[in-house]
């Protein structure tokens, strides 16, 4: 065994063992949530590593939240069924958009547009189907008695930090996987230049419906495990365009290029939004995004690689990357 | 919001009249886009965000300093500009030579601070002017003046934005840019003046529509994203940078919305309008009127 393997035995034993030593409540719930987000942010950096600038998965998230806790609610379909289910109807999503927009060249400026409309479109499906999904004042998956498996409800803290954890790690997993994958060379040809790619023999369309449909699924995940989590989901808090500015805002401080950089974002953003909670009260309303939209326009112009990013570039120069998203 | 289910009636023919009346102002957000993007080949997400900054500077105006609203409108117009110009200056400028990818994050990072300026500012209620334009009358049919205003008033605006750029020096430059931006340098031009112009008129066409959208809804700090992503579908389906196509996909949307809205809520309308925009993606991929290569 080399040193990275101890290195990584040892940090996911800790991680494992921490909740049965540390049982504090509050803390637990905010490592519960970087977890989870962080698993977001990993789902859309492993397209927006190659240029795929996507603000859509506001759309992915909510279709994974709204998917699992409508036909709980409505049809009693457990969530284990629910969920791959909600990420199927994402992926399903994600090809209806992303398909025209690889076959037909649309790239960079337009590219983004689309999936920011798409982003935006969800929100407005579930505004508009109040009726079922309560609109704008959020939903509520049906409570049961006590944790039960079945419906994946869980009363203790310490099962879901376990949940999270799992998930997590296998998030990261997917992006070493896809680190270590043809698709990446392919991917990384494709964002430098799509003709001569093809030319290459790169089948340009294939290679990015499939990086985009890997980031869709786990973004819909991601998002069904926060609505069992919190037993509550709204249509801002899950979707539309603030959350999908919000996971390129973490990824971007974090660094798009490093497997922890989108983990490292969601803890700073976190952090952060605790603390300025905590700091302005009630009254701080608004505070966490106006911080939020400062730091990311002074991170794009100062530090595009984040600070994850930056910093590992001070200990190996990598050659063969580019500078800054494309 | 309100205001904006209102003009729902039973009547198709209302509805498509009512269709146009949107599609003026809708017009006028899409030139305003475009013009940024075919000069300064920058998309300004917070676009939507400006809108709403005016809505609140005309409330302001009209109802906290009791200025009447011809007054206020030009002065709302006059910060939006400014308030352009200043994105310009502080955010875009520094990034021109990034990847395009970054300006466009960047101008995320703006929405995001806008929509939170507000919420800090102002607070999270729906405030309107309190000015109540009569209707007019047509047989069976209602169209309330404010629409009809808003419509002469957009149009008016762009067919001046129009002589602006055919008649003037800085206009003529601007479309030369959006030509040609290597060579404009060359032949004398000062580049980084004709941007600060471009994104002043921008700021402008933003606070015009600022000024018509406040006479018909009630503004909050999250009313961009109301009618921000149809914004840039509308672009997109134009093609960006293609004024006359921006011009024409605006009344599509606005009929789609018009009449969708007709047989269910409005919602319902965005989402008419969305699916017939990823359809016209297969059929017309670099927007309606993308010139053959």
């Amino acid at each position: 065994m080399n040193a990275r393997t101890i290195a990584w035995v040892v940090g996911i034993a800790a991680l494992i063992a921490l909740p049965f030593v540390y049982r504090q409540p509050y803390h637990l719930h905010i490592l519960v949530l970087i977890l989870i987000w962080s698993f977001a942010y990993t789902s859309w950096s492993i397209m927006g590593r190659f240029g795929l600038v996507s603000l859509g998965h506001g759309g992915f998230m909510g279709v994974g939240a709204y998917v699992t806790a409508l036909l709980w609610n409505h049809l009693g379909v457990s969530p284990w069924i629910g969920i791959p289910l909600s990420m199927v109807c994402a992926g399903l999503l994600a090809v209806i958009v992303a398909y025209p927009c690889f076959r037909y060249r649309i790239t960079g400026h337009y590219f983004v547009l689309v999936t920011l409309a798409l982003s935006g479109i969800v929100l407005q499906v579930i505004t508009a189907t109040r009726d079922y999904t309560g609109g704008s004042l959020g939903y509520t998956p049906n409570r049961t008695k006590g944790s039960q498996l079945l419906a994946l409800q869980f009363d203790d803290k310490t099962t879901w930090y376990l949940i999270a954890l799992f998930v997590w790690v296998v998030g990261l997993l997917i992006w070493q996987w896809v680190d270590r994958s043809m698709s990446r060379y392919a991917m990384e040809a494709i964002s430098d230049d799509e003709d001569a790619a093809a030319a290459a023999g790169v089948n340009v369309t294939f290679e990015k419906l499939k990086i985009t449909i890997i980031s869709a699924l786990m973004t819909a995940l991601a998002g069904a495990l926060y609505c069992q989590y919190q037993m509550f989901i709204s249509p801002d808090t899950v979707s539309g365009i603030a959350v999908s500015l919000q996971m390129v805002f973490a990824v971007i401080v974090g660094g798009v290029y490093v497997s922890f950089g989108p983990t490292v974002g969601a803890i700073i953003t976190i952090l952060l939004a605790e603390f300025l909670r905590i700091w302005f009260g009630t009254k701080a309303v608004g505070w966490d995004n106006l911080v939020y939209g400062v730091l990311l326009v002074l991170f794009i112009i100062f530090l595009p690689k984040g600070i994850l990013g930056s910093v590992m570039d001070r200990f190996k120069t990598q050659p063969g990357k580019k500078p800054v998203a494309s | 919001m309100q205001g904006f289910l209102d003009i729902f009636d039973i009547y198709l023919l209302e509805a498509v009249v009512n269709g146009i009346l949107l599609g003026g102002v809708l017009a006028l957000l899409a030139l305003g886009l475009n013009l940024i993007f075919g000069v300064i080949d920058v998309t300004w997400i917070c676009y939507a965000e400006l809108v709403m900054i005016g809505m609140y500077g005309m409330y302001y105006l009209v109802q906290f300093y009791g200025l009447p609203y011809w007054a206020a409108a030009p002065l709302t117009i006059l910060l939006v500009a400014l308030l352009g110009a200043a994105l310009h200056y502080i955010v875009i400028a520094p990034l021109l030579t990034a990847p395009p990818i970054n300006q466009l994050l960047a101008t995320g990072g703006v929405l995001f601070i806008l929509q939170s300026f507000a919420t800090v500012a102002f607070g999270i209620d729906f405030r309107n002017l309190g000015i109540r334009l009569p209707v007019l009358a047509l047989g069976e049919m209602h169209f309330s003046y404010s629409r009809l205003l808003s419509f002469a008033a957009a149009l008016i605006g762009m067919v001046s934005v129009y002589f602006f750029m055919t008649r003037t020096y800085t206009g003529t430059a601007i479309r030369a840019i959006s030509q040609d931006r290597q060579i404009m340098s060359l032949m004398g031009v000062d580049t980084k003046r004709i941007y600060l112009v471009t994104s002043a008129l921008g700021g402008a066409l933003a606070g015009l529509a600022a000024c018509l959208l406040v006479l018909q809804y009630d503004v909050h700090p999250f009313v961009g994203l109301s009618f921000g992503p149809i914004t840039f579908l509308i672009c997109v389906l134009g093609g960006l940078g293609n004024f006359v196509g921006g011009f024409i996909a605006a009344f599509v949307f606005a009929e789609i919305i018009s009449l969708g809205g007709l047989f269910s809520d409005l919602e319902w309308g965005y989402v008419l309008a969305f699916a017939f925009f990823i359809v016209m993606m297969f059929i017309r991929p670099a927007g309606l009127f993308a010139r053959r290569s």
